[in-house]
């Protein structure tokens, strides 16, 4: 078999070398010792001496090629052997590991992993802290064995917070004894002060821990209370600034067009009126839910408002997730009931009942803050014609409702009195246009006028 | 075979004898070698700085020693710790950082260490271990016996501060030590006229010690002179300085271009190549065929390979060891 | 029993006993016998034992640092002196690449039981290369123990264990502390355990941490701010750098929630820093204030007196910064 001669190692920190000149032609005789190459690394022109014996029978690498340490460079034979035209290169003969000491991990910073996965929401706040990864300390009493980990706390013992959240809490005058904290070991983190305070009623209410994107409700907050005393200025809340920014962005951003429709809901309305009739508390179906639904189906059937724009094109997402507006104390917002393609009506009533609880009770998963794609704000409450809402951000779409009233319309030439609902779509023209959405809210009208198919 | 010199007066060497040196000296050219060859296919890594050339020097010297003696020695330092008798297998594995190795793998080619032989490393800071030369063989002086510590360093240590320290110390104190300087004229390229400004030898005389300088290339020369100077030492006549004229015919270490000299200054060196001239002799007195010496080669290369089989075999340290011999601990 | 001494005396006791208790020990060092000793540590112990177990070197601490460390390996138990910790840079390399190292390198083969006894601190007026502290910085290196005694019990208890323990011990007496008084046990085989730092003085308000000489300083910040502000600190002193007793810091920390560190050492990459990246990972959710340290200024140490004064910490600076921090 060949013997292969590879670009040698040189020197601690080689890393490729150059072909300088070969002093062995094809054909000749090799005896271990001569030098058959000039190499050149970054440092100097070395001489590669063959550790065997034999004849050349290839050059692998042309004079001025320049290769890795380890690739082969040329081939010896044996009297009369012959070898194979091409040989591929071969990888180094061992690469030493980078870096595969790990010093053991104080606990602090391992459990940071696992804290900032964790949400709001979660109920259990205290965690095991996982082991340090790589060498264990054996033997110095000196090695720090971990940050003092405690997991419960104990009657009595330190509440554990940390100087942001303390700052914070001092700062708004918050009582820091009956928050619950979700860092590591119990630690009462900036979030949970921020998640404390929003809840409190006495304050500005400052935003819910989102990671991407955040909430945005369309509408204007409910409240009659003036901004600020007459004359002063009192500063936003953080979820007034989050809403004032994103509103502003989706305005200048998003080109919208508006379509009206008047929809006629009386068949609806019978129809869920029979439906709670034998539905169970949790799945009594509420007018909003009617929509959700409807809204799904034409999702499904218009994907393009489904979609956002982005400069690489439209993206479409694969999974419908409906925003509907909760009017909360301090402000609106507008989790995502999540998954609603397929969903049932006794489902989505159950989901946005429980989603309203658990909204109000600031126990709202990030998915649900941030996963929507669609976007339903119904003022049906409040006695309007409609809401011409804007657009949220990145969606593609949102769809405002106004009240149920009873209107006189037009049937078979005569005046007759039925249960009309207006609603206004508000379209990002990237996306769509106004066929499009013509189609779409068409679509919308269609089910909800024939109620029996949103039990598909 | 005895090695010992009665009554003062070194041993001419017998056959056999030759022939161990003879065998010595080509596993060290051997194992050396291939060692090189080692580092240019990735398996040893780091620095490596081959003896080959100078073997004359380890195989003629280390062979006067009795194994109560100690050895402390820079980082040239395989060819030493195979004449001493530590198992080139271990060695090959210390250099391929291997658990099997000499010291599993935390030391590499500079730091081969061995308590059984009474070998004291393989040291990478020129001169630093001179110092602790000094310590061991003031603690066999204070301890009452008659070992001798035998110091291997070359020309390049000697400009440092330490070299004069620990000469000085060793005249004072009258430690037994050994003084072996392989001074192959250079220390990494800076030729030893552009370093000292003496004679090695010479300085040691300064520090009133008996100096002698002897031919490196010739086995037994090095044998000879290092006879005498092992009885002074062991009569309790303190230290005894040799310097022994050496040629390395690679570079400082496997990164070394050379620049520095030229290639007749080498060329003129292998002729006067210690292996040749050992085996010329020996042919000449009849002890020796072409056919012995190419069996003795074979047996080597055999060897070797064996060398390089079990070093590549063994497993690399668990990493959670990275902490162990940090500290000793109590008894 | 106890007895009244001088901390050079504690030191010299434990010497003697030493050498007595193991034929192995001797001492090397410049001016160490006939002298006596720069500080008067080895004074009467050439007379006792004689010039083959106390040496007089020549002034050439890389030679007998690295002896110590092949005498040590050969099987003896030796001490060298360097005079002071300033001339202790010239057998750097000895101390580091060859004392700290040997055992490691040799994959556990070869142990180095070397004692070495060098005197540390400013304060005296005697200039830039004559008033280092450095403790922290040979606590840097893997390999190496390092004790720093505070007062004479302690001197003798950690000299003597030094003594029997099987690593490289560097150990630092600070010089303005020779002369200091203390009641020394004369049980022959008192012995401190290394990694055991000392509570001096309980409290809850603030824990003050110190090694060595700064301990002093610490103590009286103490008083002071009992005396001044009606405040209760704790006193702990370190004892040993190198191994570290962070649990007594922890757990005094866990109990005041604030922690000053005293130091003679400069401040910048001190080892003050250190021990307050340990009480923040420990004891991070017990603070109620950053960890302060009170440290030497960042300077070389000047020769005139009100200069080198306001070079080192005091009493003074630790009570300010104990009261910056409620």
């Amino acid at each position: 078999m060949a013997t292969e001669v590879t670009m040698p190692q040189m020197g601690a920190d080689m890393t490729e070398g150059t072909l300088v000149r070969w002093l062995k032609q094809v054909g000749d005789q090799v005896n271990r010792g001569d030098i058959i190459a000039e190499i050149e690394t970054d440092k100097a022109t070395v001489e590669l001496e063959a550790y065997d014996s034999g004849i050349m029978a290839q050059h692998s690498v042309k004079e001025g090629e320049t290769v890795p340490v380890g690739d082969v460079i040329a081939l010896l034979a044996a009297e009369g052997e012959s070898v194979p035209d091409n040989v591929a290169h071969k990888p180094p003969a061992e690469t030493p590991p980078r870096r595969m000491i790990e010093e053991p991990q104080p606990i602090a910073q391992a459990t940071t992993q696992t804290t900032t996965a964790s949400t709001t929401e979660v109920a259990s706040a205290e965690k095991a802290p996982p082991p340090p990864r790589g060498a264990e300390e054996a033997h110095e009493r000196i090695a720090p064995e971990g940050n003092g980990r405690v997991l419960e706390r104990e009657a009595g013992a330190r509440q554990r917070v940390s100087p942001v959240a303390r700052r914070i809490a001092s700062e708004a005058g918050l009582d820091l004894s009956a928050i619950r904290g979700t860092g590591p070991d119990g630690r009462v983190l900036r979030r949970d002060v921020e998640e404390a305070l929003r809840a409190h009623k006495a304050g500005e209410a400052p935003a819910p821990p989102v990671r991407e994107r955040e909430l945005a409700p369309a509408a204007v907050a409910p409240e009659a209370r003036p901004a600020a005393a007459p004359g002063e200025v009192e500063p936003l809340s953080r979820m007034r600034q989050a809403i004032a920014r994103r509103m502003l962005m989706s305005k200048q951003q998003q080109p919208h067009y508006y379509l009206t429709l008047d929809i006629d809901m009386t068949e609806a309305l019978e129809f869920r009126k029979q439906l709670n009739a034998s539905a169970s508390d949790d799945q009594r179906v509420s007018i909003n839910d009617l929509i959700v639904k409807a809204c799904a189906l034409a999702l499904d059937r218009h994907p393009k408002f489904n979609a956002e724009f982005t400069e690489q094109g439209l993206r479409q997402h694969k999974d419908i997730h409906i925003d509907i507006g909760i009017a909360l104390d301090e402000g609106l917002i507008a989790p995502a009931i999540l998954d609603v393609r397929g969903k049932g009506l006794g489902a989505i009533a159950a989901d946005a009942k429980d989603l309203i609880e658990r909204a109000k009770n600031g126990r709202l998963t990030a998915d649900e803050y941030s996963a929507g794609t669609f976007t339903i704000t119904n003022l049906g409450n409040f006695g309007v014609e409609t809401l011409i809402g804007i657009i949220n951000p990145p969606q593609a779409a949102i769809l405002g409702v106004g009240s149920v009233m009873d209107q006189p319309v037009v049937r078979d030439g005569e005046v007759v009195v039925r249960k009309m609902m207006k609603v206004a779509l508000s379209a990002d023209h990237r996306v769509t246009d106004g066929a499009e959405g013509a189609r779409f809210i068409k679509e919308i009208q269609g089910l909800l006028e024939n109620p029996v198919s949103l039990a598909l | 075979m005895s090695t010992k010199a009665i009554s003062g007066r070194p041993v001419t060497p017998g056959p056999d004898l030759l022939n161990h040196f003879l065998y010595q000296m080509v596993l060290i050219r051997r194992f050396e070698e291939r060692c090189g060859e080692m580092y240019t296919k990735g398996k040893i890594r780091g620095f490596l700085h081959l003896y080959i050339g100078q073997e004359a020097c380890a195989v003629g010297s280390i062979n006067a020693l009795e194994p109560r003696d100690r050895l402390i020695a820079h980082y040239r330092e395989h060819g030493h710790a195979i004449v001493r008798g530590i198992d080139p297998d271990r060695i090959m594995a210390e250099l391929f950082g291997r658990v099997d190795g000499t010291s599993h793998g935390r030391g590499g080619s500079m730091h081969i260490f061995d308590t059984e032989k009474h070998f004291y490393g393989g040291h990478a800071i020129v001169g630093g271990h001179q110092p602790v030369a000094v310590g061991l063989g003031l603690a066999d002086r204070k301890m009452g016996n008659d070992n001798v510590t035998m110091c291997i360093f070359g020309d390049g240590g000697v400009a440092e501060g330490e070299f004069h320290e620990a000469l000085n110390l060793s005249s004072l104190w009258k430690t037994p030590v050994l003084w072996f300087c392989e001074n192959n004229g250079y220390g990494m390229g800076l030729p030893l006229e552009k370093s000292i400004a003496n004679d090695i030898y010479k300085l040691a005389e300064g520090y009133r010690m008996p100096a002698v300088r002897v031919d490196g290339m010739d086995v037994l020369a090095v044998y000879e002179e290092t006879q005498k100077a092992v009885a002074h030492i062991r009569a309790g006549n303190g230290p005894y300085f040799i310097e022994a004229m050496t040629y390395r015919y690679r570079g400082h270490s496997m990164a070394d271009a050379e620049l520095y000299r030229e290639k007749d200054e080498v060329a003129a060196f292998r002729e006067r190549d210690a292996i040749e001239r050992l085996k010329r002799r020996m042919m000449e007195d009849g002890h020796l065929d072409e056919a012995g010496f190419e069996a003795l080669t074979q047996r080597v290369e055999e060897e070797v390979a064996q060398s390089i089989a079990f070093a590549d075999a063994s497993p690399q340290p668990e990493i959670q060891t990275l902490f162990d011999h940090v500290y000793h601990e109590q008894e | 029993m106890a007895v009244e001494m001088r901390m050079r005396d504690a030191l010299r006791e434990a010497l003697r006993e030493e050498l007595l208790r193991d034929e192995r020990v001797f001492l090397m060092g410049e001016d160490i016998g006939g002298y006596g000793g720069s500080y008067a540590v080895t004074r009467g112990l050439l007379d006792e034992f004689g010039p083959e177990r106390v040496m007089d070197t020549p002034i050439s601490e890389s030679g007998i640092v690295g002896a110590g460390v092949g005498a040590a390996v050969a099987g003896l138990r030796p001490m060298v002196e360097i005079m002071t910790i300033n001339f202790s840079f010239v057998a750097f390399d000895q101390i580091i690449n060859n004392a700290s190292k040997f055992l490691y390198m040799s994959g556990g083969q070869f142990n180095v039981p070397l004692v070495l006894r060098m005197a540390a601190g400013g304060g005296s007026q005697l200039g830039a290369t004559h008033s280092h502290a450095l403790e922290g910085l040979y606590a840097h290196f893997p390999g190496l123990k390092v004790v720093c005694p505070s007062n004479p019990a302690d001197a003798k208890g950690l000299l003597k264990q030094a003594f029997r323990d099987p690593n490289p011990v560097i150990f630092i007496e600070h010089s303005a502390l020779y002369g200091v008084k203390g009641e020394v046990p004369d049980d022959p085989d008192y012995r401190i355990e290394f990694g055991k730092a000392r509570v001096l003085r309980e409290g809850t308000d603030v824990t003050i941490v110190g090694y060595a000489g700064s301990v002093h300083q610490g103590l009286r910040g103490a008083t002071m701010l009992e005396e001044q502000e009606g405040l209760s600190a704790e006193v702990i002193d370190l004892r040993t750098l190198r191994p570290l007793d962070i649990d007594t810091v922890i757990e005094s920390v866990k109990k005041t929630n604030r922690a000053v560190i005293v130091e003679d050492d400069w401040k910048f990459g001190g080892f003050a820093g250190e021990i307050s990246a340990q009480i923040m990972e420990r004891a991070f959710d017990w603070l109620d204030a950053p960890v302060a340290r009170v440290s030497g200024k960042d300077v070389p140490m000047p020769y005139n007196r009100n200069l080198e004064f306001a070079a080192l910490p005091s009493e003074e600076d630790v009570v300010e910064a104990v009261l910056a921090m409620l």
